[in-house]
């Protein structure tokens, strides 16, 4: 496993601070006055139904969209900086050293021309990894730990099934040890059973690379299995906010007690 | 025996001289000249000026009996020759609605003051070959009508005084010079406006009807299509004010879009533009068609990804010099490179039959 | 016979003024692509449209001019190239590579080593060596502006996984000082170690793309590769049957249709040079009065 990215922050830090995030679509509101504090290791679950703001907050956060206001305070090598005033130049660098971004679609976030084995190996030379021998070693490992057959690695993608593209998308992704995964509906558009076997995965990534992460889902069963901490989103709000099962279990907001009862009816 | 290719020379000097007499063609007919082309063919005249950016019918029908009648390669010989002029100074721009009209319509008023002028259109000719042209008869003259003297008022001003179309932000900002500069991305309005009128025309032609065929689609109309002659002044520095230099004639056409309006803009119309040299009403139009497809950024509009949206896209592979060029280039001897592929071919497959033959 | 009608060398000062700010940039930031205002030229673009406007640029009355093309001076392109030079700038013009002070050339080094003071100017098609990874300008202005290489060795990688090495044979990549990864055009492979370290100041021009960059002499250019895959300058295994060389870039020659072909430098100053000191190859013959 790859050495420990956290040394460098105390835990007593928030790896993310978000301070009165909005973001307007002219009059309408993509989500207004967002704050939070995410801290290393902790994987926050961000759910709503399709419209209520999740996906433009996840968005703003990492930079694929710009905010009207607030700030997205994330602890950057250099000390704490605010990512939305950055210079475009250092957000892409932080995008492809300390942040991962797992798409919805994977064919948004592989290379689709390119080989299993040179798309996981990409962020490694995108740091500086000039072996040949090794990059590929290590592609063959995190294919394995994504439960990807290593005579798969000079296959494209595109003869993929959706739920190893998914996959192999996580593994690109994970592959140089991101501070911080941003995941939207990691799991969406994916068959059931191939669904619990990605989470399945995906819980035990996190647990053993002790990832931070933000997920952005509307389904429950994802972020009961995954999340320490839960908000939940409508109308471009944050509604609830809290523990996962604290907010499962007891939840307040009405809301959210009708998103946990037609969950439990199905 | 072998020796080494020589005599590059003496191969191009015989080339050229081939070229000139293949050029003048059959001696006992006779030579076309420039005044000829240059009244006779004034619509091939009119595209290698706009396209070559440069105004001088003259030496534009120079350049088409130069290249044969090859429009593109005339075009070159015009930038070439423009590349070599110094820039003395720069008129103040043209008052296009001070045009004195030979055409001027409008799609979208069926009269308006100053008139629909059809001017001499092909529009509603049957396309039928005129065989008395092969008999080389004389023309009976067109019947005339005094000028009307009274001005033609923009179409779009008629509807930006109620509001109904987007305004045009005013400035005297001085545009960068295509020319002059590199080219930046993303460009200024102003910037594509130039790339586009000198762009080809066969190719602002394809971006525009691909629009209309549902690639960033924009609704057109015809506002407004006026050709004539304007007036160009410039200042002086010597005598300390303006004066006319001359004139030239422009075609300018103006479209009206529909427009559903936008978060900071209510519904109104949006317009596109073009402005070309000489009488060049297809391009035009075609022009305005892709200049208001390129505005889907400023109006706030979605962008589709569709080609005719693309800026880069088309100012990058509109210029049919640097197309040309480049297309052509591949005839040039690329023997080196191909020596280089030859020989990483002849070890891949070396490699390839060895590992095979090992594995049976 | 210079042509009266133009100036020196066809571009007018302040052109040339332009041209030369472009290249003064270049050479302060070596391997970085320097937008400048490309003219159009007499001859057309991808024909060498840059590399004509660099070296206009760059002559004075005084110079010696060479221009190659392939490795040859009598190649058509080359006598284009030369005799537009003659016309209008009315300089010395010469085939031999140690009396040339600015060389223009079209894909190759010249065999020769070359010596402070010279100037060799290349023609460059295709200035970015990201075109062919990503096609949008803006986003590879930014990939440099970032050093976002990586996406560089996935092509290399992709090549190995496939080849079983890097199948690149021209137009091979460097990175220069450390910093700007550099399309050398499209020399082959066999040039690139020529590219660094050379006593010469070497002045790339891509017209169509409107863009100059250099590498000042002494400058560091490393081809890319692998730790375990390292570049390798490769030619044909052969000597060249004209002069015997065995250490310099061949071109293949079709001698008859039963498949024979022969072997000769693609370097014909070099070539010419060689036979003349009286080196011979397998299929060559003594220069009469090569002495």
């Amino acid at each position: 496993m790859d050495t420990n990215a956290f040394t460098t922050v105390t835990t007593a830090d928030p790896l993310m601070s978000v301070r009165g995030l909005s973001k307007f679509y002219g009059t309408r509101i993509g989500c207004d006055a967002v704050s939070f504090d995410l801290f290393p290791g902790e994987v926050l679950g961000i759910v709503g139904e399709s419209g209520s703001g999740k996906s433009t907050l996840l968005s703003c956060l990492a930079g694929h969209l710009a905010p009207d206001t607030g700030e997205v305070i994330f602890a950057t090598a250099a000390g704490p900086r605010d990512t939305v005033k950055m210079a475009e130049a250092e957000r892409r660098r932080l995008a492809r050293t300390d942040w991962a971004f797992v798409h919805q679609n994977p064919r948004d976030g592989l290379r689709m021309g390119i080989s299993a084995g040179g798309n996981v190996g990409e962020r490694l030379m995108a740091v500086g990894a000039r072996h040949y021998g090794d990059i590929r070693a290590q592609a063959i490992d995190w294919l394995g730990r994504v439960e990807i057959s290593a005579d798969r690695i000079d296959d494209r993608p595109s003869g993929f099934s959706g739920g190893m593209q998914q996959r192999l998308q996580i593994a690109r992704n994970l592959v140089t040890g991101p501070r911080l995964v941003f995941m939207d509906e990691p799991t969406g558009g994916l068959d059931v059973s191939v669904q619990a076997r990605l989470l399945d995965l995906l819980r035990g990534l996190v647990r053993e690379m002790g990832l931070s992460a933000i997920i952005v889902t509307h389904d429950l069963a994802v972020v009961r299995l995954l999340a320490d901490r839960l908000m939940v989103m409508k109308g471009g709000y944050v509604v609830e906010h809290g523990l996962t099962d604290q907010v499962l279990d007891d939840p307040q907001h009405a809301y959210t007690q009708l998103l946990v009862s037609s969950v439990l009816q199905v | 025996m072998y020796v080494a290719v020589k005599g590059g020379e003496r191969a191009i000097d015989a080339a050229h001289a081939w070229l000139a007499e293949e050029r003048r063609g059959d001696t006992t007919i006779a030579e076309l000249s420039v005044a000829q082309i240059r009244s006779q063919l004034a619509l091939a005249v009119n595209r290698v000026m706009a396209e070559g950016s440069l105004h001088d019918p003259d030496l534009a029908a120079l350049a088409i009996k130069q290249s044969r009648g090859d429009l593109i390669e005339a075009i070159f010989l015009i930038r070439a020759y423009r590349t070599t002029l110094p820039r003395l100074g720069a008129s103040h721009p043209v008052e296009t609605a001070n045009m004195a009209v030979t055409r001027r319509i409008s799609a979208t008023f069926k009269d308006l003051p100053g008139g629909q002028i059809l001017g001499p259109t092909f529009d509603y000719t049957h396309r039928l070959l005129d065989f008395k042209l092969a008999a080389e008869g004389e023309v009976p003259s067109a019947p005339t009508a005094p000028a009307i003297m009274e001005p033609v008022p923009h179409v779009t001003g008629m509807l930006g005084r109620d509001g109904l179309i987007q305004s045009e932000p005013a400035g005297n900002d001085t545009p960068s010079d295509l020319t002059r500069e590199p080219m930046e991305l993303p460009a200024s309005r102003a910037l594509r406006l130039q790339a586009i009128t000198r762009g080809d025309e066969g190719f602002i032609l394809s971006m525009a009807y691909s629009t209309q065929r549902g690639y960033g689609r924009t609704h057109a109309f015809v506002g407004e299509l006026r050709i004539g002659t304007v007036a160009v002044e410039m200042d002086i520095p010597e005598l300390g004010f303006a004066v006319e230099i001359g004139e030239i004639e422009l075609t300018e056409c103006e479209t009206v879009n529909q427009f559903k309006g936008s978060k900071t803009e209510p519904p109104q119309f949006t317009r596109g533009y073009g402005l070309v040299f000489g009488q060049t009403e297809r391009k035009a139009i075609a022009m305005s068609l892709v200049d208001r497809a390129l505005r889907w950024k400023e109006l706030g509009e979605d962008y589709s990804g569709a080609p005719a949206q693309d800026e880069e896209f088309v100012l990058m592979h509109s210029d049919n010099i640097q197309a040309t060029g480049f297309l052509e280039h591949i005839k040039l001897p690329h023997y080196v490179d191909f020596q280089a592929e030859l020989e990483m071919v002849r070890k891949l497959r070396a490699e390839a039959l060895a590992s095979k033959r090992a594995a049976e | 016979m210079t042509e009266q009608a133009y100036n020196f060398a066809y571009l007018d000062e302040q052109t040339k003024t332009m041209i030369r700010r472009a290249i003064l940039k270049g050479v302060a930031i070596p391997g970085y692509q320097v937008p400048f205002a490309s003219r159009e030229m007499p001859m057309p673009y991808g024909w060498g449209t840059g590399g004509v406007q660099v070296t206009a640029a760059c002559l004075v009355p005084e110079d010696t001019l060479k221009v190659i093309d392939q490795g040859a001076d009598d190649t058509t392109n080359a006598v284009s190239i030369r005799r537009f030079f003659q016309r209008t700038a009315g300089v010395a013009v010469t085939e031999a590579t140690t009396e040339a002070t600015v060389i223009q050339t079209r894909h190759r080094i010249p065999e020769t080593a070359l010596a402070e003071g010279q100037i060799l100017v290349y023609q460059v098609p295709i200035p970015e060596p990201l075109r062919f990874l990503e096609p949008r300008e803006t986003e590879t202005r930014k990939m440099h502006e970032l050093e976002d290489y990586g996406l560089m060795h996935v092509k290399l990688y992709e090549d190995i996984a496939r080849h079983g090495q890097i199948a690149t044979s021209y137009d091979y990549p460097v990175k220069v000082e450390g910093r700007y990864v550099m399309d050398p055009s499209p020399i082959p492979k066999f040039d690139n170690p020529k590219l660094a370290g050379n006593a010469a100041i070497q002045l790339f021009g891509a017209g169509r793309e409107q863009r100059i960059y250099a590498l000042p002499p002494y400058t560091e250019a490393i081809s890319l590769d692998f730790d375990d895959y390292p570049f390798v300058a490769s030619k044909a295994d052969h000597a060249c049957d004209l002069c015997g060389a065995a250490a310099s870039y061949l071109d293949e020659v079709i001698t008859d249709d039963q498949g024979s072909r022969m072997f000769v430098c693609s370097d014909t100053d070099f070539c010419g040079s060689r036979r003349a000191a009286g080196h011979v190859g397998r299929l060559g013959t003594p220069l009469a009065g090569g002495k």
